[in-house]
């Protein structure tokens, strides 16, 4: 295998890594906060890859479509955690299962108004050469998803490290009832965390299409990835849904090159590893 | 007693079932009893454990796949196939629940459907193995004791026996003293383990108890369908069995097999009518869980009960 097979094959582990990190960040927030497994996450990312698909029919730029798609799903987001999942707290069996049952209501949905067939998303004019750097050529375009996925981590973690209101959300994770004893609007912050991970996963949708495009059944290929970034790195932590999305963007990717047959049971391994060794996850603040 | 004489003439009506109705109806009620195995073997977990899965599909698929491939690949008969399917799914669930219960609670939930969606995936693209999105063709059924069960009331009697075997055998398992310490670990987890029960144990051995029933399951779904596919694999498999659990009755022995007649029902006509059963599946796991969270069963019951006693203080 020549040296541009690994050069290529590290860069698509890097991008699908960042891909993972847009994804599962909010899904390690949200059950961080709210103690809520949100099967709809992957639907979430769908459904914002093809918002994506038609806002570009109107403005045909990739970032702006990727915003707009991703403040319309954290709107739905929004709407989703005070209409229904308020009114089920405290019953946790009850909010998963709902979560599942709007997964499949948004995947019909997509497939009802979309079509079953891949749409692709166009990569932006001035990405699509590749950048060539000492004889190798990059995809231009995927170094670009892994600079903006450092750049929301980095955003993502001064907002939790550095801010009130990053203080409360920590607050809320680590002690809810303290939290609430002393002041902090914990509702609030659950529908702020909330539309936050589902905006994060609607943009990353958008961001996704040039690389994976639209198609039904990407929620369903996403959601077990997230999974495992949030079972591998621990939940409710940034550090770990970080460093989470990496490890399995490489051995997912690398699992497909190299065994395409066997990339899912590679996937399993770091896995097991993690929950035999260290059930609540490489920077998990308590076990799930 | 009153209830011992329903539940026998129930069962007379089902043993003679396919003298009267026609040939779709015997095969969706074995479809029915299919599903009630597996279901019932979900509330093993859900309702007396109070262990969330979301991954049971995996028994059900893997014994399937297991038994129908020794068939295909290794040319050898029902009699050895279908034993070591079981058995191979058996320790499988003993594995998984080795990994699953270093957690409970969501961290359970999200472990065993890690674990599925990897084997749903695997089976998808193992396409040397599994042949894919085809799926495997050309299955056949047994014929235990030279009895050819390929016509649909044959094969309706022998899934009917399998299943009163098995909800029996589920039956006793829950109303054993382990069935006792099982309900004890879902209330009183610490309690328990300070009365000196070993509640890991307790919940590995039922882990694997309802994994054996899942794979019962699977090789009568296989024998019913006589082909398998990834889907019986996927995430929508195992939430179908939940929601069958929480529909009919979580904790309750009638429960799931209310629920899975009622989810069978909802399944084959909705997807007459309409074509977007996957959207339907959706709204009635909103509506169920928001309305009825206790079930439909005891719902109806609550429901009953409050009628009859309103209409009694009026009188």
């Amino acid at each position: 295998m020549s040296m541009q097979f690994w050069v290529i094959q590290t860069l698509n582990s890097l991008a699908l890594g960042g891909l993972l990190f847009l994804l599962a960040s909010g899904f390690s927030l949200i059950f961080g906060l709210m103690r809520i497994a949100n099967l709809t996450h992957g639907g979430l990312f769908m459904l914002g890859a093809y918002l994506g698909v038609t806002i570009l029919k109107v403005v045909p730029n990739l970032w702006v479509a990727a915003l707009l798609a991703g403040l319309a799903v954290a709107l739905f987001g929004g709407l989703l955690e005070k209409l229904i999942l308020r009114k089920l707290s405290g019953n946790v069996l009850g909010q998963v299962l709902v979560t599942l049952g709007v997964a499949y209501i948004i995947a019909d949905a997509c497939l009802l108004i979309w079509g079953g067939d891949p749409v692709p998303i166009q990569t932006p004019a001035f990405l699509q050469q590749p950048l060539r750097v000492a004889g190798f050529a990059f995809p231009a375009y995927r170094l670009a998803v892994v600079v903006l996925a450092v750049l929301v981590g980095a955003i993502l973690f001064f907002i939790m490290e550095k801010t009130r209101l990053g203080a409360m959300i920590r607050a809320g994770v680590d002690d809810m009832q303290m939290a609430r004893a002393v002041g902090i609007p914990v509702s609030r912050l659950f529908t702020i965390v909330f539309c936050l991970g589902a905006g994060l996963a609607g943009a990353g949708g958008v961001i996704g299409g040039p690389i994976m495009s639209a198609y039904p059944g990407l929620d369903a290929d996403m959601l077990p990835l997230a999974l495992i970034v949030v079972i591998l790195g621990g939940v409710g932590s940034l550090v770990g849904a970080f460093v989470g999305s990496f490890i399995t963007g490489f051995v997912y990717t690398f699992g497909v090159a190299l065994f395409p047959q066997l990339a899912y049971v590679i996937l399993f391994l770091p896995m097991i590893f993690v929950i035999a060794f260290r059930p609540r996850g490489l920077f998990g603040r308590f076990a799930a | 007693m009153k209830r011992n004489i329903c539940l026998f003439g129930l069962l007379i009506f089902l043993v003679v079932l396919p003298f009267f109705s026609g040939e779709f109806y015997v095969n969706l009620a074995s479809q029915v009893f299919i599903f009630a195995v597996f279901a019932a073997s979900i509330n093993l977990l859900l309702g007396y454990g109070g262990l969330a899965t979301l991954g049971h599909a995996s028994y059900l698929g893997v014994a399937a796949y297991g038994s129908a491939l020794i068939g295909l690949k290794l040319g050898l008969g029902h009699w050895i196939a279908a034993p070591a399917a079981l058995v191979g799914t058996t320790l499988m669930a003993g594995a998984f629940g080795l990994i699953a219960l270093r957690a409970s609670g969501l961290g359970f939930l999200m472990l065993t459907l890690a674990m599925s969606q990897v084997l749903w995936g695997t089976a998808y693209r193992w396409v040397g193995l599994t042949d894919g999105d085809n799926g495997l063709r050309g299955l056949t059924r047994p014929a235990p004791f030279g009895i050819d069960l390929d016509s649909a009331s044959a094969f309706y009697w022998f899934t009917l026996a399998v299943t009163v075997l098995s909800v029996w055998l589920m039956a006793r398992f829950v109303r054993s003293p382990f069935g006792a310490a099982l309900r004890g670990t879902r209330d009183q987890p610490r309690r328990m383990a300070a009365l000196g029960h070993n509640v890991w144990l307790i919940r590995w051995i039922t882990f694997v108890y309802a994994g054996f029933w899942g794979a019962v399951s699977g090789l009568l779904f296989v024998y019913y369908h006589k082909y398998i596919h990834p889907i019986s694999l996927s995430l929508t498999n195992s939430a179908e069995g939940l929601l069958a659990v929480i529909a009919g009755g979580s904790g309750t022995l009638g429960g799931p097999l209310a629920g899975a007649t009622i989810v069978m029902l909802l399944k084959n006509y909705a997807s007459a009518y309409i074509e977007r059963w996957n959207m339907l599946l959706g709204f009635v796991f909103v509506i169920i869980v928001v309305f009825m969270p206790e079930g439909v069963v005891p719902g109806s019951k609550r429901i009953y009960l409050k009628c009859r006693q309103r209409f009694a203080s009026r009188a």
